[in-house]
């Protein structure tokens, strides 16, 4: 693990009906390359929005994105160039269900890279069958398994080559024999030094894989550290209230 | 002696007993039938309306396509809300056209559902076009298409909004701009949950075209009325068109059931 900052985040703050509700009340962070980064807290905790500011799928109220050095924040940035080194796994797949698999994987590789469709196959195949489901590359998604949904939409993301990988609640929606395959992809993404930030409940995967854990509660970052310090021994009086609920 | 049809040697059979209005009730029905289709060639003239129908559905389907779904999208939320702030003239004057575009196209939806189609064909032709020499033809297409476009807008625009949030976020995240996630995800989905509706449009609008026999354009209810303006027979030619129309509805039905099936495919 280097210490080069890929992502760095200052004075974040997002509101929601013209400021009734304050989702995140000024978030700074640093992700550094090859990081992962777990992301904890109770529901309403502000850490999804936090997440899908990242990548402006929420447009923040205020503060400063800086991603490869370039502030994303600024409206005269080409946001969807730099969506494209950013891969996102969502909670409910949203994997578009009138494709095939591999429809799902390439488009955008060939929208986008302009690769042939013969590499961007290629590429898909390769990335399937690391998760062994190349046996289901000409299925529509609806004839998937949850688990095998969640493993496709992250080898999907992994088609544009991204240079981070988010990870939005993705076991919340899965029933519980089917988490574990989908936690096992996301080791192994780790263990090849992918940068990623995960928003989770699972607190197993967080004190396995994880670098830095950051803990959040009404749209703050109450505490930061490794896992060790996060769940052995907490400082903050929140943070020790909500691993004792969880744990 | 030159031959003659049978239908023809049928009528002079009966053709005496037609003086005498001595004809049974299968005689009589021959009789009718033999007025308003067969005698003089009319069978052609239905034909000939029915023709004219299908070319004006056609167009104004087409147009009604097109134009409702730009309509639809001006309509849509997320344009409503394009934002060109701190992006310099070109991008606030863009967003300031947007804006404006979408309060007309509501305007417009408003209109051309909140009048009747016949008055909208009676503007059309006697106002618009009233000085102008132009085929009957283009201006049923024009009004015809103007009005469906506002049906199609609102079918098209709910259609749009059945498509889960995610699929455009999941369309944005990898990188694609607003009009390719548009194009690529959401319309493909957004028109396979409309294709029902669009359907009833579709049937609705080919009975509607009936409207433009009141600007004389010859399509089948108009060639129905010129033959019983010949023939005195207040059913016969009517049920004739209305087989005719039926038919067209019925064929159209089986197609779209058959398209929706193929599009259920990935459903499964």
């Amino acid at each position: 693990m280097t210490t080069e900052t890929i992502i760095s985040v200052r004075g974040l703050e997002k509101h929601f009906n013209e400021g009734k509700l304050k989702a995140l009340r000024g978030v700074d962070a640093d992700i550094h390359k090859g990081e992962v980064v777990v992301v904890i807290g109770p529901s309403g905790s502000g850490k999804s929005t936090f997440l899908r500011c990242l990548n402006l799928l929420e447009e923040p109220t205020k503060g400063k994105i800086t991603f490869e050095n370039v502030d994303i924040t600024d409206p005269k940035v080409n946001i969807n160039i730099h969506r494209q080194k950013m891969g996102m796994v969502f909670q409910h797949f949203n994997l578009f269900p009138h494709m095939t698999v591999l429809k799902n994987m390439t488009l955008a590789p060939m929208k986008l890279l302009k690769k042939s469709k013969k590499e961007a196959e290629e590429k898909a195949m390769a990335l399937l069958k690391r998760v062994n489901l190349a046996d289901r590359a000409n299925a529509y998604p609806s004839q998937l398994s949850g688990g095998q949904k969640q493993r496709i939409a992250i080898v999907r993301a992994l088609c544009m080559e991204p240079q981070v990988m988010l990870f939005d609640e993705p076991t919340s929606a899965l029933d519980p024999e089917m988490v574990g395959e989908v936690l096992d992809v996301m080791k192994h993404l780790a263990e090849e030094g992918m940068t990623m930030v995960v928003v989770t409940h699972e607190m197993g995967f967080a004190r396995e894989v994880a670098d830095r854990v950051i803990f959040m509660d009404e749209g703050q970052i109450v505490e930061e550290g490794t896992p060790d310090q996060i769940f052995s021994a907490p400082t903050q009086q929140r943070t020790k209230d909500f691993l004792n609920k969880v744990l | 002696m030159e031959s003659i049809s049978i239908f023809e040697q049928w009528w002079l059979a009966i053709e005496p007993l037609v003086k005498t209005n001595s004809l049974n009730f299968w005689q009589n029905i021959y009789k009718e039938i033999y007025m308003n289709v067969i005698k003089d060639d009319r069978w052609f003239s239905y034909l000939k309306g029915l023709g004219v129908t299908l070319e004006v559905s056609f167009y104004s389907i087409l147009v009604g396509i097109v134009l409702g779904t730009l309509l639809a999208i001006l309509r849509l939320p997320q344009v409503q809300n394009i934002s060109g702030k701190g992006r310099g003239f070109w991008a606030q004057l863009g967003a300031g056209i947007v804006h404006v575009l979408s309060k007309l196209a509501a305007g417009y939806i408003n209109l051309f559902r909140g009048t009747p189609l016949v008055l909208q064909v009676l503007i059309i032709n006697f106002g618009i076009f009233g000085s102008i020499r132009i085929d009957k033809v283009i201006i049923g297409v024009i009004a015809c298409g103007l009005n469906s476009a506002a049906y199609v807008a609102e079918i098209v625009r709910g259609g749009i909004m059945s498509v889960e949030k995610g699929q455009t976020e999941a369309g944005r995240s990898l990188g694609l701009s607003g009009v390719r996630t548009m194009l690529y995800i959401v319309l493909p989905q957004a028109a396979k949950s409309a294709l029902p509706a669009m359907c009833n449009e579709f049937i609705s609008l080919i009975k509607e075209t009936s409207i433009l026999s009141y600007i004389a354009l010859t399509e089948l209810t108009k060639a129905s009325d010129y033959i019983r303006s010949r023939t005195y027979s207040g059913f016969t030619p009517y049920i004739v068109s209305g087989l005719l129309y039926l038919i067209v509805v019925l064929t159209l039905t089986w197609l779209i059931g058959k398209l929706e099936r193929r599009l259920r495919n990935s459903d499964h």
